[in-house]
C-alpha cells in the first residue's frame, strides 16, 4: 500500500509530456503551456512528498505555493514577451524567431 | 482495504488518467484553442489530486491561480496573436520528434525505475489535516518570511515588466506639441485609429 509511488510516477509522466511539448512545438503559446505542465508536475511531486514524508510540517505545501506564485509571474512576463515578438516578426512560429541565431 | 482506501485508489486512477490524457491533448492537438481548454482540465485534475493529498488550501490556490488567472491569460494571449498560419514544413522534422519522444520515454523509464527502487521512509507523524492552513501561515511568517516578501516584490516586478514589455513601442521623432503634465507611458498610436482618421479625411 504505497500510494506515494503512484503520485511520483504520474508526476514523472506529466513532466515528460511537458518536455516533449516544449521541444517539438512550433507555436510559442503552446511552448508556454508546456512550461506550465512541467511546473505542475514539479508541484505534484512536492505535494506528494509533503503528504507522505513530512505530514506534520508540510513544508512541501509552502514550496508549492511559492512555485504557483512564480509560475503566475512567469506566465505574465512570457506572454508579454510573446506579444512583443509577434509585433516585430508578425508570426508565432518558433522556427522563425532566429534573431539570435549564429 | 477499507472503503475509503478503495475510493481513494479509484479517484486517483480517474484523475490520473484524465490528467495525462488532457496533457497529451495539450501537446498533440493542432488547434491551439482546444489545447488551452484542455490545459484548464489538466489544472483541475491536479487540483483534485491535491485534495487526495490532504491539501485543501493548495488545491483552492491551484484552481484560483491556474484556472482563474494563468489559463485565462493564455486564452487572451491566443486571442491577441490570433493568426491562422500554416507553418513552413521543416525538412526531416520527424527525426527531431522521434528523438525527442525517445528521450522523453527514456527519462520516464529512468525516473519511474528510480521511484520504484528507492526505499521511501514514510513518516508516521500525525498529519496536520484541517490545521494545514494554519501551519502554512506560520511557515510564511516565521522561517519562510524572506522568500515570502521576495515573492511579493517579484510579483510587483513581473506586473510592471509585463506592462512595459507588452505596450506598443514609442517612436521618439514625433514629439507631441502640447506636453501633458500627467505622467503617462507614451506609446505609438494604434494603426486602427490612424486608418480610421485617414478615411474620415478622405471623405
Amino acid at each position: 500500500m504505497m500510494q506515494l509511488e503512484y503520485f511520483l510516477i504520474l508526476a514523472a509522466a506529466l513532466f515528460c509530456v511537458g518536455i516533449y511539448g516544449l521541444v517539438t512545438s512550433r507555436n510559442v503559446i503552446r511552448v508556454l503551456m508546456s512550461i506550465e505542465l512541467m511546473l505542475n508536475a514539479v508541484n505534484l511531486n512536492l505535494m506528494a512528498f509533503s503528504n507522505y514524508l513530512d505530514p506534520a510540517e508540510i513544508k512541501g505545501q509552502v514550496f508549492a505555493v511559492f512555485v504557483i506564485t512564480i509560475a503566475a509571474a512567469e506566465a505574465a512576463v512570457g506572454l508579454a514577451i510573446v506579444l512583443s515578438i509577434y509585433r516585430n516578426r508578425d508570426t508565432v512560429d518558433m522556427e522563425q524567431f532566429n534573431l539570435l541565431k549564429w | 482495504m477499507n472503503l475509503a482506501e478503495g475510493v481513494q485508489i479509484v479517484s486517483l486512477g480517474i484523475l490520473g488518467v484524465l490528467m495525462l490524457a488532457s496533457a497529451l491533448g495539450v501537446v498533440l492537438l493542432s488547434n491551439i484553442v482546444y489545447s488551452a481548454f484542455l490545459l484548464a482540465m489538466v489544472f483541475a485534475s491536479i487540483s483534485g489530486l491535491y485534495i487526495l493529498l490532504n491539501a485543501g488550501f493548495v488545491a483552492a490556490a491551484q484552481i484560483l491561480v491556474y484556472v482563474g488567472a494563468v489559463n485565462i491569460l493564455i486564452l487572451f494571449g491566443i486571442m491577441l496573436v490570433n493568426k491562422r498560419e500554416d507553418f513552413q514544413p521543416v525538412a526531416n522534422a520527424w527525426i527531431g520528434k522521434a528523438a525527442t519522444a525517445a528521450v522523453c520515454a527514456g527519462l520516464f523509464a529512468l525516473l519511474s525505475s528510480m521511484v520504484l527502487a528507492t526505499p521511501w521512509h514514510l513518516s508516521s507523524a500525525i498529519p496536520a489535516g484541517e490545521a494545514a492552513i494554519e501551519v502554512i501561515g506560520q511557515h510564511f511568517f516565521s522561517d519562510f518570511l524572506l522568500p515570502f516578501e521576495l515573492a511579493s516584490v517579484l510579483l510587483l516586478m513581473a506586473l510592471v515588466g509585463a506592462i512595459i514589455l507588452a505596450r506598443r513601442e514609442y517612436v521618439p521623432d514625433e514629439e507631441p506639441e502640447n506636453e501633458q503634465k500627467v505622467l503617462t507611458l507614451r506609446e505609438r498610436p494604434r494603426e486602427l485609429v490612424a486608418a480610421a482618421s485617414n478615411d474620415l479625411q478622405n471623405d
